[in-house]
């Protein structure tokens, strides 16, 4: 992958702070000058994180709601063994679905092994398990303050845990928000499974991952703060939206 | 009478504590039963035991005509939607056609005279305003029975005024009530019946009129005077 800007790596290597003013500031042209790969590698890292994220959430809210007010034999160990996976290793995530995916492996007929679709498999695993164990903490909580009003009301156990997360919308969003940055800021899971083909299935982390490796620190840097600056505004967006919410409660009163 | 709710030595504990032990209570059709006595003497946990929201030996009889129960807690708790959307919620719990929702939601508004703040954050509202709300929401469902747990608790004067007025007219229409109050002036002006619990033991089952006219036992006759101290509990 080549990007159009150009910089100098060499005079860098003595001075770690030059070479962050330099990265910032190639960073700043690379946005400026909308260079088209830095763009496409930004494209397909928001696609496959946000797809892995859409996904999990989906099966994670309801999975973390459900556990919150299920009881069955065997619940606690679930419960450890989910926030055990909290820390699941990425790269073990990436093996674990390689070998499901490669020719070999039972999926192997599905073909899309280094394909994007692959890193969007890899991140759902990765980020599932944040997400359920959060949002079964997160109405686990809420239930001891409303849960007993909500069953007076009819509600079933599992609807009143559905309920919780309608009314900690803003926590929700925060667990996505962790969620996301987790999925985006990973490189284990998407380099073994994408297998960091140029314009294929390149991304962010496994550019700067490629470029540190090949003694380009600005660009590899650049990149660093162009995803941090995505994740910063993902969070302002929300802290906008959530004080905006809070702005309308205030009047109110 | 017809028996809407009944307990057959009925016991509830918490871990090693006995939060009830024993009781048998029943209340009618019409009833306003008011329950009385001192702080951990068992009254929320019978209002949950009556309602089914706890776990008890004995027996629990519900008749089928008070299937439909709904319970008013001390501090209501409400979504982080706005009155109008907590009342539709409370009303898509109840199963209430979607085509009647709209206008129930009014009425119960209306009842509570917070029509104009419909729009309103439910949770921006006082705790006067939220616990008419409450049982704006819980009238709007027509429930059979009413449980009512310290409804004015931490109100002020004219919001307790309020809220008694709205039990008044439960009361008028028909409802059933189950309430537990440490306010006596509110059970001797609301209540048809009161109970009086201690130690969670029913020591008294009586009609109003009764309850606070006769020469009770010693301990209920203390709490009454208000002369029931801690080191005697």
């Amino acid at each position: 992958m080549e990007f159009s800007a150009p910089w100098k790596i060499t005079k860098y290597e003595r001075c770690p702070l030059s070479a962050f003013a330099e990265s910032f500031r190639t960073a700043v042209t690379l946005v400026l000058d909308a260079d088209p790969v830095l763009w496409r590698t930004v494209r397909l890292s928001l696609a496959v994180s946000l797809s892995a994220c859409v996904i999990a959430a989906g099966f994670g809210l309801a999975g973390g709601a459900w556990l919150a007010v299920a009881r069955f034999p065997g619940r606690r160990v679930l419960l450890a063994v989910l926030n055990t996976l909290l820390a699941l290793p990425s790269v073990v995530v990436g093996l674990v679905v390689y070998l499901l995916l490669s020719r070999s492996g039972p999926l192997g007929a599905w073909g899309i092994l280094f394909t994007p679709s692959a890193m969007v498999i890899a991140q759902t695993i990765l980020v599932l398990p944040v997400i359920a164990a959060l949002a079964r903490q997160l109405v686990h909580d809420s239930l001891r303050d409303g849960g007993d009003q909500l069953r007076s009301m009819g509600a079933s156990p599992f609807t009143a845990a559905a309920l919780m997360l309608l009314h900690e919308r803003w926590a929700v969003a925060t667990i996505m928000l962790t969620a996301f940055g987790r999925a985006v800021s990973e490189v284990g899971a998407v380099m073994i499974v994408g297998g960091n083909i140029d314009g294929v299935t390149r991304v962010i982390t496994t550019t700067i991952a490629l470029e540190t490796s090949k003694g380009d620190l600005p660009l590899a840097l650049a990149l660093g703060i162009v995803l941090l600056a995505l994740v910063g505004l993902i969070n302002a967006g929300i802290g906008i939206a959530q004080r905006a919410q809070g702005g309308n409660l205030a009047i109110a009163r | 009478m017809t028996a809407m709710l009944s307990l057959d030595r009925v016991g509830v504990r918490y871990g090693n504590v006995a939060a009830l032990n024993d009781v048998r209570l029943r209340v009618d059709r019409g009833d306003f039963v008011a329950l009385v006595g001192a702080n951990g003497s068992g009254k929320t946990t019978l209002l949950q035991a009556l309602h089914g929201l706890v776990a008890h030996t004995g027996a629990r009889t519900v008749a089928p005509q008070a299937a439909a129960q709904v319970m008013v807690f001390q501090r209501p708790f409400m979504l982080r939607l706005s009155v109008w959307n907590n009342l539709r919620l409370a009303l898509w719990l109840a199963s209430v056609p979607a085509g009647e929702r709209a206008a129930r939601a009014s009425e119960a508004l209306q009842r509570a005279g917070l029509s104009e703040l419909r729009d309103r954050q439910a949770r921006s509202l006082s705790g006067g305003q939220q616990q008419r709300l409450a049982l704006a929401r819980a009238w709007a469902t027509r429930p059979a029975v009413l449980f009512l747990d310290e409804p004015t608790a931490n109100l002020d004067p004219s919001a307790k005024k309020e809220i008694e007025a709205m039990l008044a007219r439960f009361k008028d229409d028909g409802m059933t009530l189950v309430m537990s109050t440490h306010n006596l002036g509110q059970a001797k002006r609301l209540a048809t019946r009161v109970v009086y619990l201690d130690h969670g033991h029913i020591r008294a089952d009586l009609p109003t009129t009764r309850f606070f006219g006769e020469h009770l036992d010693a301990r209920a006759d203390l709490f009454l005077k208000g002369e029931l101290t801690w080191d005697m509990e």
